[in-house]
């Protein structure tokens, strides 16, 4: 076995009995990235003497005793969060040089906690994507098939983790930006209720629905990474300053007692049998675990895509007006003056689908358009929540499909935006409703794709998922299949 | 002035908080730091940054609500107006639209005719100011334009009021008042070359007896109260002029050009903005118990017209003196404080109104910079009172410690310039002066008592002002009439 094929907490174990060193396990996770990264495309930079410089500085924390669940550790973030020193792109030209003189709260947190970070991680560009097929440094590769796409938009950090690149990474969830890659690449993947991770240094997609999240090999890892990132920040307003609870504390156990709700308008036409069957699997384990599987009804769910694609919008037409070209990022400056600058910088620096959504969110907040459009996503949106808080009077978890379909090919949906925006059709109405969701593996498809399963708590619910999900994990297999690269 | 029409005027005052650090992140509000020195990455909008409100911009948004008798309101929201320019960061400026944080105040002036008006406040809300742009005019520079954004992020009050001025000096007065007011509460230092005070003016003109408002234009950044005059007078003149020749006023930015008097076009209501307000997602709403602004109208300082009303009562002061007073916080405070060292009120008004003012005005700077001190006023002023040294004396004595920092008794002492009163020494200079001049003497026994004045002058003259003016004045009296 591999120091790359262990998991955080088994590394942990062999870091703090001094069996191996975290500049050994460091070395070789840059020996993995630089091995088959050319083939996944998973990471954008990689920081290798900043990670080694790192490891020696755990290794000695940890020879003093001193070492935390993450010293040590080697893991890799996502290109939207913001990391001193360290170039971060958000997989746009507009920021391809980008050189941030400060540290977001994800990227100070995991320092103070020893971690080694090994560099940032390919996405769709500015988070927008379900492919990973919209990054100005080209797709990233499924690693289970190379034909396929990740999913998106946290494509590399859900790559990174299958492929054995980094023991885990942070991604952000704006619609199912974790949730998705990791059901894609079979790999566990948390989005944590709003509010209850900083946003202070993730990149603004739409500051009312991102959020940050891990993505592990495992629950276990999935629990102790979200305790080193939860938890309020003053920095930034929207978090939420409730207790952080021991989220590994509450794993364990089989789930008598606890009631498992089924979405009637989540299991439709058009879901592919694979995930079905997979699915459907998955809900007799947790049965013959105790499980009450209850029906619910989240009556809203048909307005979600198109509620989503009106505040996601507006949001970042908004948030992207900061890339001007005056102060940072991509100039495109013929001196024809301020406008020619600001038209050819954003021309020359956004891809093509940021610029769609630019001009989505532009006109949904226009003079006379407002009322109709964001106005109107806003109610759809407070119905939304409703439906949730109905439905967990019914019930403790959500179980679900993650996506309609298995990872589909590369270039499959790209001439399609409408067939790419339904791929988040249930990942989306958690963001909407800020509540909390995990997606792990339940299972593959007979061409050896893995499919992923949705569990949905409560907002601030995060143990309850985590619990439901770690119980399952130890009934099943499927998070020990490794990705054939 | 054109009297066919009725003028109105609404007024948008933009008021930059005196708060240590900006609205949105810790940097110092500092004026006239080196550019970009005060600046972080909230500030500069870079990516990742997120912005959280400063708690005392609210407080003082609140105080200036109470103030103008505005409704606090318990749940305001901010919202993102969005534009672009490269002196704002983001692309947009954090501001207040649908939700204010205060609303339907009302501020009192006064009118020519010397009567009272209520000019509404529709509402006043809390934004962020842009940062400033520098155009070098070197050649060498060429076409370039520089950024600083040490402004970008100080907290600003917007302070919106109902149209219903409805002459240019009403406008004045408006705003002179709510200059007084914020100034007084100390959420603005009033500096309006700086721009810590600066005034959009909304302007139409209609027939009298019409009930509808004619279109109006809104007139930029006139950043002194001389200006707001000429600019409104102006306008008015314009829009008039132009409706007499058959014309039609167009809504419009205009932009008052203070070297010609004159307003010009800046932009029509085509090329308005579309601002595309929406609620910041980055910020939650703001959330004002009843309790917070109970605390801060608690903490108010007294504002100038029950200030008035209280020197007049508590002090005996003649109305004039005490609105003279109360005009300015630290003029009135400065009163108080030599009247508590034990000033006798009348003449400490009189002096902080004359000699002080004086000369402060003289080498122009503030009271609270005064090397006179209200104790050192008060300590001189009490020797007038108790006869050591008279009211003319007392000049010299005031200039000298003005000069010195000495107390007043101190250089009375020095300079010997104490009061004789010894009758003595007094009827032995006056013997002198009679002596000298006996044909004003015969002057004054014929009758022509207008020459007792030319007898006091040289006996105050000879004592070097330092005789008791009543015994000189009795002494020459007896001696002239022997
Ligand atoms: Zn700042």
């Amino acid at each position: 076995m591999s120091l790359t094929d262990l998991t955080i907490h088994e590394l942990h174990e062999r870091l703090v009995r001094r069996e191996v060193s975290s500049v050994e396990a460091t070395r070789a996770y840059l020996e993995r990235i630089a091995a088959v990264d050319e083939r996944i495309n998973a990471f954008i930079t990689v920081d290798a003497e900043g990670a080694l410089r790192q490891a020696e500085a755990a290794d000695r924390r940890l020879a003093a005793g001193k070492g935390g669940a993450l010293t040590g550790i080697p893991l890799a973030l996502k290109d939207i969060f913001v990391t001193e020193g360290v170039r971060t792109t958000c997989a746009s030209k507009i920021l391809q040089n980008f050189i941030p003189p400060y540290d977001g709260a994800a990227a100070a947190r995991l320092k103070e906690a020893g971690a080694v970070l090994l560099g940032k991680l390919n996405m769709d560009e500015f988070a927008m994507g379900s492919s990973n097929e919209n990054s100005a440094f080209g797709a990233v590769k499924n690693p289970w098939n190379l034909q396929c796409v990740p999913g998106g938009s946290s494509g590399g950090s859900a790559a990174a983790v299958a492929a054995r690149q980094a023991a885990a990474t942070l991604g952000t969830d704006t619609g199912g930006s974790i949730r998705q890659p990791a059901a894609h690449c079979g790999v566990v993947g948390l989005k944590p209720t709003y509010g209850r991770v900083s946003r202070y240094g993730v990149i603004a997609y739409a500051s009312s629905l991102d959020q940050v999240g891990p993505m592990t090999r495992d629950v276990e890892d999935c629990a102790l990474l979200l305790q080193a990132v939860a938890g309020h920040d003053p920095a930034d307003s929207t978090s939420v300053d409730t207790p952080v609870p021991d989220y590994r504390a509450a794993l364990g156990g089989d789930l008598k007692g606890v009631r498992v709700g089924l979405p009637r308008e989540y299991f439709i036409e058009g879901l592919d049998s694979d995930v079905k069957e997979a699915v459907m699997g998955a809900i007799t384990v947790c049965r013959e675990l105790g499980a009450e599987i209850v029906e619910v009804s989240l009556p809203h769910t048909e307005y979600a895509v198109a509620c989503y694609y009106l505040v996601a919008t507006a949001e970042a037409s908004s948030n992207l007006a900061r890339y001007d070209g005056v102060r940072y990022g991509l100039r495109v400056d013929e001196g024809k003056g301020l406008l020619d600058m600001y038209m050819k910088s954003r021309a020359a620096g956004f891809g093509a689908e940021v610029k769609r959504r630019i001009m989505l969110g532009t006109y949904a907040l226009s003079s006379g358009y407002y009322d109709a459009y964001y106005l109107k996503a806003q109610k759809v949106r407070t119905l939304i929540r409703r439906d949730f808080l109905e439905a967990f009077e019914k019930a403790d978890v959500l179980l679900t499909p993650v996506a309609p379909t298995t990872a589909f090919g590369l270039g499959e949906k790209t001439a399609d935006p409408l067939q790419m925006y339904l791929s988040d059709i249930f990942t989306i109405p958690v963001n909407l409703a800020g509540s909390c969701a995990l997606s792990l593996p339940c299972g593959f498809t007979p061409s050896g794709l893995p499919v992923g399963l949705q569990l949905v708590g409560r907002p601030f619910g995060e143990e309850t998922i985590l619990r439901t999900a770690h119980a399952y994990e130890q009934a099943t297999d499927w998070h020990r299949r490794v990705a054939p690269i | 002035m054109n009297s066919k029409y009725e003028i109105v005027i609404g007024l948008e005052v933009h008021v930059q908080l005196t708060t240590a650090s900006k609205i949105f992140c810790g940097c110092s509000t500092r004026f006239g730091a080196s550019p970009n020195s005060q600046t972080c990455p909230v500030c500069l909008g870079l990516p990742g940054a997120l912005p959280v409100l400063n708690r005392r911009a609210v407080e003082m948004a609140i105080m200036a609500g109470l103030a103008t008798r505005c409704t606090i309101a318990e749940r305001s929201v901010f919202a993102r107006k969005n534009y672009f320019y490269p002196d704002l960061p983001k692309g947009y400026q954090i501001s207040q639209f649908e939700l204010p944080v205060c609303v339907h105040g009302r501020l009192e002036i006064e009118t020519e005719g010397g009567g009272k008006k209520s000019v509404g406040i529709t509402r006043i809300h809390m934004e962020e100011d842009a940062g400033k742009l520098l155009h070098p005019d070197s050649p060498a520079a060429g076409s370039v334009s520089y950024v600083d954004l040490n402004r970008a992020c100080t907290p600003l009050l917007e302070v919106v009021s109902e149209p219903d001025m409805r002459s240019s000096d009403e406008a004045v007065a408006y705003l002179k008042k709510l200059h007084q007011i914020v100034v007084y509460l100390g959420v603005c230092d009033g500096n309006m070359e700086e721009g810590s005070f600066r005034c959009d003016a909304n302007v139409s003109i209609r027939p009298w007896g019409q009930k509808e408002f004619g279109t109006r234009a809104e007139i930029k950044n006139v950043n002194s109260f001389r200006f707001v005059k000429q600019a409104i007078d102006y306008e008015v003149e314009r829009q008039a002029e132009l409706i007499e020749e058959g014309g039609k006023v167009v809504q419009e930015t205009r932009l008052f050009d203070p070297n010609t008097g004159m307003t010009r076009s800046m932009r029509g209501k085509e090329e308005a903005h579309d601002y595309r307000y929406f609620p910041d997602p980055d910020l939650v709403p703001l959330v004002i118990s009843p309790e917070w602004v109970e605390q801060v109208r608690l903490g108010l300082p007294e504002l100038p017209e029950a200030k008035i009303e209280r020197f007049v009562g508590e002090y005996a002061l003649p109305r004039y003196d005490a609105e003279v007073l109360s005009a300015d916080r630290a003029l009135a405070d400065y009163f108080e404080a030599a009247v508590a060292a034990g000033a006798n009120p009348k003449a400490g008004s009189n002096w902080v109104m004359g000699e002080v003012t004086r000369a402060l005005n003289a080498e122009g700077i503030d009271i609270e910079r005064s090397p006179v001190s209200p104790q050192m006023l008060a300590g001189m002023l009490r020797r007038i009172d108790d006869g050591t040294i008279s009211g003319k004396i007392a000049k010299t004595v005031f200039d000298e410690m003005w000069k010195s920092g000495k107390e007043a008794d101190a250089i009375i002492e020095e300079k010997g310039l104490k009061q004789v009163t010894d009758t003595g020494a007094i009827e032995a200079v006056i013997d002198e002066i009679l002596a000298a001049n006996p044909g004003q003497v015969e002057e004054y026994r014929s009758g022509k008592e207008k020459v007792f004045g030319f007898f006091v002058g040289q006996v105050m003259k000879a004592s070097k002002g330092k005789a008791n003016p009543a015994a000189v004045n009795e002494l020459l009296k007896k001696k002239l009439n022997m």
